[in-house]
């Protein structure tokens, strides 16, 4: 038997597809979950995937945290379901408060689409356990809102506790404070990022390397596992 | 009727390139004399019915869960009286 992952589609969601084929190709079960539907099918964990979902009106992520999904999904992360927030789903996370900070538009203001390096800093959590601390990856990396901030509290309280997942190598493509790509919550099953490690997953495509798999990979075996 | 008028503005330690956008073009267009400009969103909620202080105390909530992410983001609420006569 192997792991179910939900993927969450949103109106206005880009990269729920590209996310059921990640989990597929890592070995797991991908489910299909609809914003209107608060249940959620006996996942094993939750995906939310890139996109716009309600076309970023107000704020990135902000209409969407208060859909029907997002009520089971708050409700069960807090109860140690595994998430990842990928993009658009990671501005889903900041807005729910799952993750503390916010997401704002990139420092200078234009569209951004390009392969980034970063470095992987926590490979403790649900979603990180098959890379390894200081691990250089690239990832694709395209946003509008991707400036991550936080009070000067937070920031720290976040490195202290070194729960910065992921950082800008080389070059911070958007502003975002400490060059922070990813950030995890205190228990490590809730993980978001900006860039999208599905989009890495087979040598045929993209920048050819396959440096996201282990997202996938290291939360099927937790699940195996556990 | 009333209107009850929610602006929110990002925090004043966060940075704001819109702002800073606008700022930088005004000396083109003739403004001198403005050093530093700041970009909110502004809220107009048309209220049926009185507003009192319970109304006011919901809008506050809303303004406080929805309209703005109190994380980046500072608001402030206030009534504005709509002139009917003009109808």
């Amino acid at each position: 038997m192997t792991a179910r992952i939900g993927v969450v589609t949103f109106p206005g969601s880009l990269d729920d597809r590209d996310t059921q084929r990640a989990i597929r190709l890592a070995g797991a079960e991908p489910v299909a979950l609809w914003h209107k539907d608060k249940n959620l099918h006996q996942v094993d964990a939750v995906v939310l995937p890139g996109g716009f979902s309600y076309g970023d009106y107000l704020r990135a992520g902000a209409i969407s945290r208060f859909s029907p999904v997002m009520e089971t999904v708050i409700e069960q992360a807090k109860a140690g379901l595994p998430v990842l927030g990928i993009c658009n789903g990671f501005q889903v996370l900041t807005e729910a408060h799952l993750l503390p900070g916010g997401m704002l538009g990139n420092d200078h203001l234009h569209f951004i689409c390009r392969d980034q390096k970063l470095r992987v800093e926590n490979a403790d959590t649900a979603w990180t356990a098959d890379y390894s601390a200081g691990q250089e990856i690239h990832i694709p990396l395209k946003n509008m809102d991707g400036r991550y901030v936080a009070d000067r509290y937070t920031l720290d309280e976040l490195e202290a506790e070194g729960r910065v997942a992921f950082r800008y190598l080389d070059f911070n493509p958007n502003g975002s404070l400490n060059d922070i790509a990813g950030i995890t919550n205190e228990a490590g099953n809730v993980v978001g990022l900006m860039p999208h490690p599905e989009h890495a997953v087979e040598p045929l495509i993209g920048s050819g390397r396959t440096d996201g798999l282990p997202f996938f990979t290291s939360i099927l075996k937790k699940l195996v596992t556990a | 009727m009333a209107r009850v008028v929610v602006d929110v503005m990002l925090k004043p330690e966060i940075l704001d390139p819109q702002g800073q956008a606008v700022q930088r073009a005004l000396p083109r267009l003739g403004f001198d004399g403005i050093s530093d400009v700041r970009q909110g969103k502004r809220f107009e909620l048309e209220v049926d019915g009185p507003v009192d202080e319970a109304a006011l105390a919901r809008i506050h909530d809303l303004a406080e869960s929805f309209l703005a992410n109190t994380v980046i983001e500072d608001f402030t609420v206030k009534v504005e009286e709509v002139a009917e006569a003009a109808k």
